[in-house]
């Protein structure tokens, strides 16, 4: 808990009103329900219009409690002369009368306090103008956080992007130097791992719009009872060749489970999780892919006999653009999005991941997910 | 003249074939590393005539402990340190300015590196020798 003071200036020409004022705020801690911090004011007075604005003009001051009747000036001139400044101002007025109330709401008056008021009453409105104070200065910092995480996001998409275009860029100039001499097969291993480099690149472009859309809640979906033993199934087709080519047996498991949810997500969820398997793996491994239900959950069980991760790797496992470095995954190719894009979607459904890996041995992620309501 | 040999040490596979292929057009013969681990190893053999390293390995201090390992094995054997630190961070590593000679590489260049600079890098010093 931090201590924040605010400044309040009190402005009224009746000596009694200030004095009052101020005793009844110096040892006031304003407190609420949405305020974690103690917030306690600083109260310096004056007695007419001139000596407010030139305390104004040299202080830094929260909150007004402003008179609205004084000798020099009325409380409108001042409300103007100040409306450049953040000051929340509580107009104080013995004539209450809407048309005041208006006038200097107009003018940005915070709130009213009619003459004679209670010690609770000038309290609960110099609470009510701190709370405010204090939720703007929370947003504004919550903004700050947002923002510089979004600069940190763009910053390292940045370097992803660019890194690849590096690399075919290198190769493009070596081939054109003619660099290996009349040696074609060279050629072909730099034109064949560009072509890897732009396919790495175009997925992780396809990754960044679907956790864009994730992300920003403008995802489309549409909620429908999914038959999630077909869908897996044809989803694990399309990884036969990829499976194929490095001799990695898929095993599967699968009862008819049914689920609402949008299809799209379910593609998702499943691809990312059927391409890890097959890319962390090891040549002749197995993935393996239960479809089970549990209780109130959908239960989707992938696991791999491949390279297995370290127990200090797995906290990092679903923060964006991570990519666990060392021997093993040294010529893996991945955005570093994918387990981002299905925690997302996981906790979308109200669901949880369990990992249980050993290092070397292989990795087994349990996806529980729970239905939703259908839409209309 | 037997070629002069260069090992490389770098964790991105095409930073390593680019400077592989380009070193071995102009008549070095290359032996690569790809992490601080195997670059060691490498370095207790002894079988190359300079080095080619990338700051940030497994560690991001990777290219300081091994320049300072090869100097300490063999002083006379050229090294050069290879860093996009300096643009990331506005950080950068110069001999010139090493007062403490902190930085036991003999020279520093900044990524985006260009092989050009490497080449005549490694010409000057391996001549000096």
């Amino acid at each position: 808990m931090n201590r924040i003071t605010l400044n309040v200036l009190v402005v009224d020409d009746e000596q009694g009103m200030t004095s009052g004022a101020e005793r009844c705020l110096r040892r006031f801690i304003a407190k609420d329900e949405n305020i974690k911090d103690e917030i306690s004011f600083a109260v310096s007075t004056a007695s007419s219009g001139k000596e407010a604005l030139d305390f104004l003009e040299k202080n830094n001051v929260d909150i007004m409690l402003l008179d609205y009747k004084l000798p020099d000036m009325n409380g409108i001139e001042i409300l103007e002369k100040v409306s450049d400044k953040k000051i929340l101002t509580i107009v104080i007025t013995a004539f209450a009368s809407l048309d005041v109330a208006i006038t200097a709401t107009k003018k940005g008056a915070f709130d009213f306090l009619a003459k004679p008021f209670t010690p609770e009453e000038l309290r609960n409105s110099v609470r009510k103008a701190a709370t405010s104070i204090y939720s703007m200065r929370m947003l504004k910092i919550l903004e700050e956080e947002k923002k510089s995480i979004r600069f940190e996001f763009i910053s390292v998409l940045a370097h992803e992007l660019k890194s690849p275009i590096s690399a075919v860029e290198g190769y493009l100039k070596l081939i054109d130097e003619r660099i290996k001499g009349n040696d074609v097969s060279a050629y072909d291993t730099m034109i064949k791992r560009s072509i890897e480099r732009l396919n790495s690149m175009r997925k992780l472009i396809i990754d960044i719009i679907d956790l864009t859309k994730l992300e920003s809640n403008r995802k489309v979906r549409n909620i429908e009872r999914i038959n999630l033993a077909q869908s897996v199934k044809s989803i694990i087709d399309g990884f036969e060749n990829q499976a194929k080519e490095r001799n990695i047996k898929i095993i599967t498991d699968i009862k008819d489970v049914f689920i609402n949810a949008d299809a799209g997500d379910i593609e998702m969820l499943v691809s990312n999780m059927v391409s890890n398997g097959i890319k962390y793996n090891k040549d002749g491994g197995e993935v393996k892919i239960i479809v089970d239900s549990e209780g109130e959950f959908t239960k989707l069980i992938f696991s791999d006999t491949g390279i297995g991760i370290k127990q200090e790797d797995l906290d990092k496992l679903f923060k964006e653009f991570v990519r666990i470095k060392n021997e093993q995954t040294r010529t893996i190719e991945g955005s570093g999005l994918g387990l981002s894009i299905v925690k997302k979607i996981v906790d979308f459904y109200d669901g949880k991941i369990n990992i249980e890996s050993e290092f070397g041995k292989g990795t087994s992620f349990t996806l529980y997910l729970k239905s939703k309501p259908p839409c209309d | 003249m037997s070629k002069k040999k260069i090992l490389i040490v770098d964790d991105d596979t095409d930073m390593i074939e680019q400077t592989k292929a380009y070193l071995e057009s102009i008549g070095y013969s290359v032996f690569e590393a790809y992490s601080q681990k195997e670059a060691e190893e490498l370095i207790e053999q002894g079988e190359f005539d300079a080095a080619v390293v990338d700051l940030m390995l497994e560690n991001p201090d990777s290219g300081f402990v091994l320049s300072s390992k090869i100097k300490k094995k063999f002083p006379q054997k050229p090294v050069i340190m290879i860093t996009s630190v300096g643009k990331e961070t506005g950080i950068f590593f110069d001999k010139r300015n090493d007062t403490g000679n902190w930085i036991k590489a003999d020279v520093v260049i900044q990524k985006d590196l260009r092989f050009e600079q490497l080449e005549k890098e490694l010409e000057k010093l391996l001549e000096k020798k």
